[in-house]
């Protein structure tokens, strides 16, 4: 972009400030102290507004998206993002809304708020639900804070361990770590799960709580989830949810109903909230009743008709982010379950597993190692080990996603979870159409028998994309990390 | 039933699809599922909306809240209405960008990692830090994010924060940093002036401190002038500077990278973003080039290097990820994944069109309608401003009503603002805080200070 700048293009217009102002005011120079005065330039590009429009639609250009093409990223939950939230979103009556503005004049998003945590109570089976955290991540730091806190209200500080599964998500241990706690690791059983005898062996007065993702992140239901709660609970532990995978069970199975007491949802991947290229996304919690007092300040009351924002819960963890939650964000996911309704949330899971079973019956077997035991269906997604094709000619699960990606489409998620070798974790969703899936699987097949056939154009592709394999070793290396156009500047003038 | 968002939902398609699986009803795909965790009844939401009654629906929903333009808003306080070009809005309704998912793959993502390094570089520029990060979730996290930082590189758990920084943020910094085992303390200001007080300040610093927190301006508008001083209190006993801006001041203002800070936080919001009820919203934070600070960094890094096969040719990838969750696990800066990744974007275009001379044009507007708005008041025999410090862009007033009660008056007057002080200092609750800025005309000052002679005589 620097190389776009020309000294004296201007890209925006501004009023000008009227002189009978300055008459007032006097040498606006003279209002701010000398010794908070920029001296130096600030030394942005300088570029009319056709070329600002121009550079980033080129940088658009040399971005793969779901409105592009088939994005079966696994455990992301890629699915078309409608538009009617969009277009919805941009109302001024959300967009310019001011966090402080008095509540008499907020009544409107107060009641769609609120009306999303009973919705999102229902389809969890949760009993108060907290829309603030800004993405899972969060939510599972508010999670395990609750953990925390509620513990100690009970006097129970020893229980200092939270369980989290080999096959976990990294933010889990991560926000749990966060919390204070120590991260005891649940090695997954032959079959790809949590059994109850494991976790029998791991629970003791320790134990604070367990973290899991239901289904899995192999894309396989825990079978045993409610011995596992069982077992949990009795040794005065909490059983938290990681909403991550709920896409594979609306309307269906409640985290609640399978003996979870915290839940959190990631409604840029289950409720279809656009995910901009890395976020913003929304990751509301949601607790059963014992636990409701420790959500996040502040929570949304209603009575007879008016809704307030309630800061006045002692037991509060206390505020997370600033202000409300990303309300943008929740707005589109509550147009989301009123575009499907009910019946509709339930058809689009039963759809997404049945997508995901699909695709996994199309590969070849020969290449692609499924990690499901045989007689059990799939989730939402499933992961395959391409071990024997590296056996077979050296391709790298690293390789076979590259490849995908000159055929236009997006490569699935690699070398995760960590307990899979060469693993590829594929979720197509249920908005790929049976067409898209059918070409996805002939793509993985195809490049597998490529590999036997022309390995070293499969190992150095892409060859179709803006570019080809980086360098990443040399982009985070101490001496030659650079991290902006001012380092690049500075390092070829020295 | 065929739903327009799924496309294999005809009945037909999906027998064919569950008869290729050896399948005869979708219910054997959860023959897995014990019995007794399924729920053995319909969810209770309401059947699925047309998309004609869904935006009927909304409109009259959100018809109920009051905004900006209808109504002049002077509100301020880590979120603002400003204006935003519609060349950002135009490339942010590009679906290439919105609808993409963290640039997991380089190759087929350039897009998105040259928007979020031009972000980076732009932010160095505006600060004058030397490496920014891609976002943080917002200033607060951003805050809290920095806090822990501190007690990382200096293995130190005290931090001492400003009482004229934003009580919210200060909150929030507390929830990130008490569970880590630190202590948040608060140096008071003067109450005079409505600047940090460093005799305080001086008093409360020790070996033990990691870092010490301040915003420019603060939260109550006023400019630190001896922000130098602060920072070198700081950095006298070993402890970080930890400094919080509004970004739209920093045309006009010194950057903080100028007067010493370790890390600077703020939000991105004002540059670029809607105020979205205060949500979504993009936190700023950028730290010097120090491999000590950077390896503790939290969030997610862009940089720049070169194709293996052709080195001549420049590309942007993730870079140092070792330190994050996905690697690193219990062992992360950070449990962030989820960034703002989009608003980032904003922020870059924003900047772009904006360039060095916008910027400060941007930073004049707010200095001369906020002091034209003083001279007003005062002409009107209103008590502005409350605190005697130089400020930029926001305003503190005392009236003789209940700063609540005042911005309820000037609702009924078409008017949002100003901020009740009182709200969180109850020392202050008859003083409130107007912001103003390029989006307000001079009438529309005037109109506010007929509204508060009005309200309050």
């Amino acid at each position: 972009m620097n190389d776009l700048s020309h000294p004296g293009r201007i890209g925006y217009s501004l009023p000008q400030i009227p002189e009978d102002l300055f008459t007032v005011v006097g040498d606006l120079s003279k209002l701010i102290p000398n010794s908070m005065t920029r001296s130096t330039d600030l030394k942005l590009p300088e570029m009319s507004e056709p070329e600002v429009l121009r550079h980033y639609v080129r940088l658009s250009q040399m971005n793969f998206a779901i409105d592009v093409g088939m994005y079966p990223l696994g455990s992301c939950t890629m699915k078309y993002n409608p538009k009617v939230s969009q277009r919805i979103a941009r109302n001024p009556n959300i967009a310019n809304l001011h966090p402080y503005q008095d509540e008499g004049t907020i009544q409107g998003i107060l009641s769609i708020l609120y009306d999303l945590e009973k919705m999102l109570c229902e389809i969890t089976g949760m009993d108060a639900f907290s829309l603030q955290p800004a993405a899972g991540a969060q939510g599972e730091y508010v999670g395990t804070l609750i953990i925390r806190n509620y513990l100690k209200d009970q006097k129970l500080d020893q229980k200092d361990e939270v369980l989290v599964p080999d096959s976990a998500h990294g933010t889990n241990p991560a926000s749990a770590a966060m919390a204070g706690f120590k991260v005891i690791k649940i090695p997954s059983s032959q079959a790809g799960i949590v059994s109850a005898e494991t976790v029998r062996g791991l629970v003791s007065d320790r134990t604070a709580g367990m973290m899991l993702t239901v289904p899995n992140t192999l894309g396989i239901f825990e079978s045993e989830i409610a011995q596992v709660t069982k077992i949990v609970h009795e040794a005065g532990g909490l059983m938290y949810y990681d909403g991550a995978n709920m896409n594979a069970l609306l309307g269906r199975v409640r985290p609640g109903d399978m003996g979870f007491d915290i839940v959190h949802l990631n409604v840029h991947k289950t409720f279809a909230t656009p995910h901009g290229g890395g976020g913003p996304g929304a990751g509301p919690v949601g607790v059963i009743s014992k636990l409701a007092d420790y959500l996040p300040i502040p929570t949304i009351s209603n009575s007879d008709g008016r809704y307030r924002l309630d800061y006045d819960k002692p037991r509060s963890i206390g505020p997370i982010k600033s202000f409300y939650g990303n309300t943008a964000v929740l707005l589109r996911a509550y147009c989301y379950i009123l575009s499907l309704g009910g019946e509709g949330l339930k058809v689009a899971s039963e759809q997404a597993v049945l997508a995901s079973n699909y695709l996994l019956s199309l590969l070849d077997k020969e290449f692609y190692n499924p990690t499901i035991p045989r007689g059990i269906h799939a989730k939402h997604e499933f992961v395959v080990s391409s071990s024997p094709l590296k056996r077979k000619s050296g391709v790298l699960a690293g390789d076979v996603a590259k490849a995908i990606l000159d055929q236009g489409m997006h490569a699935p998620t690699t070398y995760f979870p960590l307990i899979v070798n060469e693993g590829l974790m594929i979720e197509p969703t249920e908005t790929e159409t049976l067409e898209s899936i059918e070409a996805y699987g002939d793509t993985l097949n195809s490049i597998a028998r490529n590999s036997l056939v022309e390995k070293d154009r499969v190992i150095s592709s892409p060859h179709n994309a803006a570019i080809g394999r980086l360098d990443e070793a040399k982009a985070s290396h101490p001496n030659t990390i650079i991290l902006s156009w001012k380092q690049v500047k500075s390092s070829q003038t020295n | 039933m065929a739903h327009k968002f799924l496309p294999n939902s005809d009945v037909t398609i999906t027998k064919t699809m569950l008869n290729k699986l050896g399948l005869t009803d979708a219910e054997q795909l959860y023959s897995d599922v014990p019995k007794d965790v399924t729920l053995k009844r319909p969810l209770d939401i309401p059947s699925a909306l047309s998309e004609i009654e869904l935006e009927k629906l909304l409109t009259q929903k959100l018809g109920r809240n009051k905004s900006y333009p209808e109504y002049l808003s002077f509100l301020g306080g880590g979120c603002w209405v400003h204006h935003i070009p519609s060349v950002v809005d135009e490339v942010l309704s590009r679906g290439e960008f919105y609808t993409a998912y963290t640039p997991y793959q380089p190759e087929i993502s350039q897009g998105m990692l040259q928007a979020m390094f031009e972000y980076q570089s732009q932010i160095c520029e505006l600060t004058g830090m030397e490496a920014s990060n891609s976002s943080m979730y917002d200033w607060g996290t951003a805050l809290g994010e920095a806090g822990r930082m501190a007690q990382r590189v200096t293995h130190r758990n005290r931090i001492l924060v400003a009482r004229n920084a934003s009580p919210e943020r200060t909150a929030i910094l507390k929830t990130y940093c008490i569970p880590a085992g630190m202590h948040v303390e608060i140096v008071d200001f003067d109450g005079v002036t409505g600047n940090l007080d460093l005799g305080f300040l001086a008093s409360k610093m020790n070996d033990q401190v990691a870092a010490v927190y301040f915003e420019n301006p603060n939260f109550l508008g006023i400019i630190e002038e001896f922000a130098v001083d602060i920072v070198e209190k700081a950095h006298a006993c070993g402890a970080l500077a930890i400094v919080g801006i509004d970004p739209a001041t920093l045309g006009v203002m010194k950057p903080p990278g100028e007067y010493g800070a370790d890390i600077v936080v703020g939000d991105g919001q004002p540059i670029g973003v809607y105020p979205n009820l205060g949500g979504p919203l993009i936190g700023i934070f950028a730290t010097r080039m120090d491999p000590l600070l950077l390896r503790q960094m939290p969030g997610r890094l862009i940089g720049l290097t070169s194709e293996k096969a052709d080195p001549s040719r420049q590309g942007f990838v993730m870079v140092l990820q070792t330190r994050e969750q996905h690697i690193r696990r219990e062992h992360a800066t950070s449990n962030i994944c989820t960034n703002e990744a989009l608003f980032a974007v904003a922020v870059s275009i924003f900047l772009a069109t904006m360039g060095p001379k916008g910027m400060k044009e941007l930073g004049e507007h707010m200095i001369a309608k906020s002091h034209y708005a003083q001279q007003r008041m005062k002409e009107e025999g209103l008590e502005a401003p409350f605190f005697s410090g130089k400020y930029f862009g926001e305003l503190s007033v005392r009236t003789k009503m209940d700063g609540a009660q005042l911005a309820k008056n000037l609702g009924e007057q078409g008017i949002l603002g100003g901020l009740p002080l009182g709200r969180f200092y109850p020392d202050f609750e008859m003083v409130s805080l107007f912001s103003f800025n390029e989006t307000h005309s001079k009438e529309d000052v005037d109109r506010l200070v007929s509204a508060l002679k009005a309200t309050t005589s």
